[in-house]
């Protein structure tokens, strides 16, 4: 077996966190069978009951039937647990898509800019402008600009995150491209593209996956917070935020409302930095698989 | 040269090492790393420890320093310092020993020193560590001892820093910080092996100054006999953690006894080149003319500064020549050889691969020229990609140059066959292949596209010397069967002398000197070249092999 599965396997946290992960994602899988219904059916007559509150429902197309509102009602008579679980599908996406559309674009322009001298300095400085806006308020002004959607959301919360991946990359390729083996590949006439695909992008794929772990966790945290504060997705998407923000005018009479999905989102991001910590911990340092 | 220094045999010896065993790590390819070591020194003698790669001989330093690495383990046998048991010490009685009594000096002087800290305060660090010296009686020390040293302007170097100061500097920093309190015995692990030959020669002459006027014993562990020869009284020859040989320097380098002994001293080159081959008559396959590189740089302020790395320098090569070009760090011969294979773009000249121009060329134009030329480099280490199974790595060139897949894959078992591996280490990685196989690889990978000339930028000089002979007598194998022209980068003159029909000398960017390699060796007509042949160590030790 290729030593570095062994050494992925033999770390507590990441095969902790792993097995964590999984779980969030037998959840959003399996939301439909968990004794939910669906997140976005209002019941005018149960409006912000209290956690195990049972009623006859009826949702559109379907018969009457008995249901249990586990974690009760918001204000609109929705299902709390429902909209918790179905949540779930809605930050894991954000996260794993952020975390790879930011990659792919900081991946790209990183290797431009530290392979081709030319490209450099261009791209370098528009990246530091970038970088000079914080996250958030690019977030939120990209949001406002584009309108609040599921991609649009994405878009916003991956462009900040652009930057840092581009200039981790081009540190990464700056190095890469001065290694002995890229210089053989060039004397054995290999095509540009193809030394940066085969030669620089699988020795630079540690660092980045491990700085895609942290992206995502972030991802996860940032889409909760523009929800909560309404810049998000809009309120009848399910997503932890949009629950939580909800659930805040309440707050008194329902804390379950707030920590419900707080109970959710604090385990997610937490394995997947502790993913990342683990994959550094492997990768790090870059060739420790060398003897010497 | 050693004067031969008395041995009262009253004196207890400065240091005693008896049976000592250290082990490795279970799951280590063997399970001592030092098995059953015994030594004498004592005070003005100099013991040289040779042997090679994965020999034990710097466990066995680091042991009597008390630094060994956590994984490692002294299991039982004793190391006395003048009659106190190193390995029972404490960790502090082992501080206040280091510098005190024992010194060492470290192969990479970059390194073993403090990169942001001054030379001069971190010799001062030493001495307010183990005295109660004021200030000023210190500082008065350090600059003594840089003065002792030979370090050119001590003021000047006691408040710079290691980047600001030359290779062989730094080295007499670390040597000053080794000797300025007097230690009874100096522990030398390598200390020469990063520097130039000219610098190494410095080096070791200051090495046995200091330890005849101190009158310290000298530990020296070193892979190389040439130094061997310099420096030594009594040789311990170890392999695989093994005690192989001990004797005097004369006995062991003349008289050895063991086989290992002998294979060891045969496979040094010899600094006598054979006689010289006839010349070819063909046409050459590769040409430069007035090659030069300099490399511009432009500062904040949009000042020019220019480093001129090569210029004018020239060569051709023909099918089954090898042209040697050697030289010291810095002399511009790897520039010259990356212009030669187009890998960085002279600034002037005529390069010439067969009857085509190259110096102008584009990448891309370049790209279906490169199999007429192709490179295996020094260190084997990276010159694969980790992540690459050789297989790729040898198939790339071929298929570059048209080959089908299946085509470039029986090229490659070819290949494996020519360079003597086993064919399934195709499917291996290369962290899984020795230093010497990786090199191996490198040359069948070189050989895939099937080129004329190949440039072997210090293709041998990472490896121990047995394996070295062995890349040697397959870079001339290949050479026979497919009349290839060779150009030998390497700083090694012995090297150079057994494998190159004609040398360049190459000094500060220039070539200073070029002829067919017995009249250059003979009759050296540079100054500089003849320093070059003079500073190489062991200049007796061929006539020994």
């Amino acid at each position: 077996m290729n030593p570095v599965y062994k050494q992925l396997l033999s770390n507590k946290s990441v095969t902790l966190s792993s097995l964590t992960l999984f779980a969030l994602v037998l959840l959003a899988v399996f939301a439909p069978l968990l004794g939910t219904i669906d997140p976005a059916f209002m019941d005018y007559m149960n409006i912000n009951q209290g956690a195990g509150t049972k009623a006859t429902i009826t949702p559109p197309g379907e018969v009457a039937m008995a249901h249990t509102y586990w974690l009760g009602t918001d204000s609109y008579g929705r299902d709390v647990f429902s909209r918790v679980i179905y949540g779930t599908r809605v930050s894991l996406w954000v996260g794993l898509v952020c975390a790879v559309v930011s990659l792919l674009l900081g991946g790209l322009f990183g290797m431009l800019a530290g392979y081709f001298r030319a490209v450099d300095s261009v791209l370098m400085r528009v990246m530091d402008g970038l970088m000079a806006i914080p996250a958030i308020l690019l977030a939120i002004t990209l949001v406002a600009v584009l309108g609040a959607s599921l991609p649009t959301v994405v878009i916003a919360i991956a462009i900040p995150e652009v930057p840092r991946v581009t200039r981790l990359v081009r540190s990464l390729v700056l190095t890469l491209r001065e290694e002995v083996f890229v210089e053989a590949a060039k004397a054995l006439a290999t095509p540009t593209p193809v030394i940066l695909l085969r030669h620089i992008l699988p020795n630079a794929m540690g660092p980045l996956i491990v700085q895609g772990t942290f992206i995502a966790a972030a991802a996860v945290l940032t889409e909760a917070v523009l929800s909560f504060l309404g810049l998000g997705l809009p309120p009848e998407v399910p997503t932890w935020g949009n629950v939580m923000a909800e659930g805040r005018v309440s707050f008194t009479q329902h804390p379950g409302h707030v920590l419900f999905p707080a109970m959710l989102l604090v385990p997610t991001v937490l394995a997947i930095n502790l993913l990342g910590d683990g994959l550094r911990d492997v990768f790090d340092p870059k060739f420790n698989r060398r003897k010497s | 040269m050693n004067k031969p220094v008395a041995i009262d045999p009253i004196f207890e010896p400065i240091l005693q090492i008896a049976n000592l065993q250290v082990i490795l790590p279970s799951g280590s390819d063997r399970a001592h790393a030092v098995k059953d070591v015994s030594l004498t020194i004592h005070a003005g003698q100099t013991l040289c420890v040779v042997g090679e790669s994965g020999s034990g001989k710097s466990v066995l330093a680091t042991t009597v320093m008390g630094l060994l690495a956590k994984t490692l383990k002294a299991e039982s046998g004793s190391v006395k310092l003048e009659g106190e048991d190193l390995l029972k010490a404490s960790e502090s009685r082992l501080r206040a020993l280091r510098g005190m009594r024992m010194g060492m000096v470290f192969q990479e002087p970059m390194t073993a020193l403090n990169p942001v800290m001054r030379c001069g305060d971190q010799v001062d660090e030493l001495l307010r560590e183990h005295t109660k010296w004021s200030a000023d009686v210190r500082r008065k020390r350090v600059i003594e001892v840089f003065e002792q040293v030979k370090l050119p302007d001590p003021l000047r170097v006691y408040s710079s820093y290691p980047h600001q100061l030359s290779g062989g500097q730094r080295q007499r920093i670390v040597i000053a910080m080794a000797v300025i309190l007097k230690p009874k015995l100096l522990i030398c692990d390598e200390p020469t092996t990063a520097l130039d030959v000219t610098t190494q020669k410095q080096i070791l002459k200051l090495i046995a100054e200091l330890h005849h006027s101190q009158g310290s014993a000298v530990l020296f562990i070193t892979h190389d006999m040439g130094v061997v020869e310099e420096i030594a009284d009594q040789v311990l020859v170890m392999r695989g953690g093994e005690a192989v040989e001990f004797g005097s320097r004369d006995d062991v380098l003349n008289h050895p006894k063991k086989e290992y002994t002998q294979q060891l001293l045969a496979a040094v080159p010899s600094m006598q080149p054979p006689p010289p081959k006839p010349e070819p008559t063909t046409e050459p396959l590769l040409q430069a003319q007035g090659v030069g590189k300099t490399y511009i740089s432009y500062n904040w302020m949009g000042r020019k500064r220019e480093v001129m790395a090569l210029k004018d320098a020239a060569l051709s090569v023909r099918a089954g020549e090898t042209i040697g070009v050697v030289g010291e760090s810095g002399s511009g011969k790897s520039t010259f050889a990356r212009c030669l294979i187009r890998l960085i773009d002279p600034t002037e000249g005529e390069i010439r691969w067969d009857a085509d121009p190259v110096q102008k060329l584009t990448e891309s134009q370049l790209r279906p020229l490169r199999s007429n030329v192709q490179v295996v480099f020094q260190d084997p280490n990276r010159s694969f990609n980790p992540r690459m199974r050789i297989v790729e790595s040898l198939i790339e060139g071929a298929i570059n140059f048209g080959a089908s897949r299946a085509q470039a894959l029986r090229r490659a078992e070819e290949l494996m066959e020519l360079v003597r591996l086993p064919v399934a280490g195709l499917s291996r990685y290369p962290s899984e292949f020795s230093g010497g196989q990786r090199q191996r690889l490198a040359i069948a990978r070189a050989l895939a596209c099937r080129p004329r000339v190949l440039v072997a930028d210090e293709a041998v000089s990472a490896l121990d010397v047995s394996v070295q002979a062995e890349i040697l007598n397959l870079l001339r194998e290949v050479q026979r069967n497919f009349g290839l022209g060779i150009v030998f980068i390497t700083h090694d003159l012995r090297v150079a002398a057994q494998l190159c029909d004609q040398v360049i000398v190459m000094h500060q960017g220039l070539i200073v000197e070029r002829g067919r390699t017995a009249d250059v060796y003979a009759e050296p007509q540079h100054e500089y070249t003849r320093t070059l042949l003079d500073a190489a160590p062991g200049s007796r030790i061929a006539a020994v092999a």
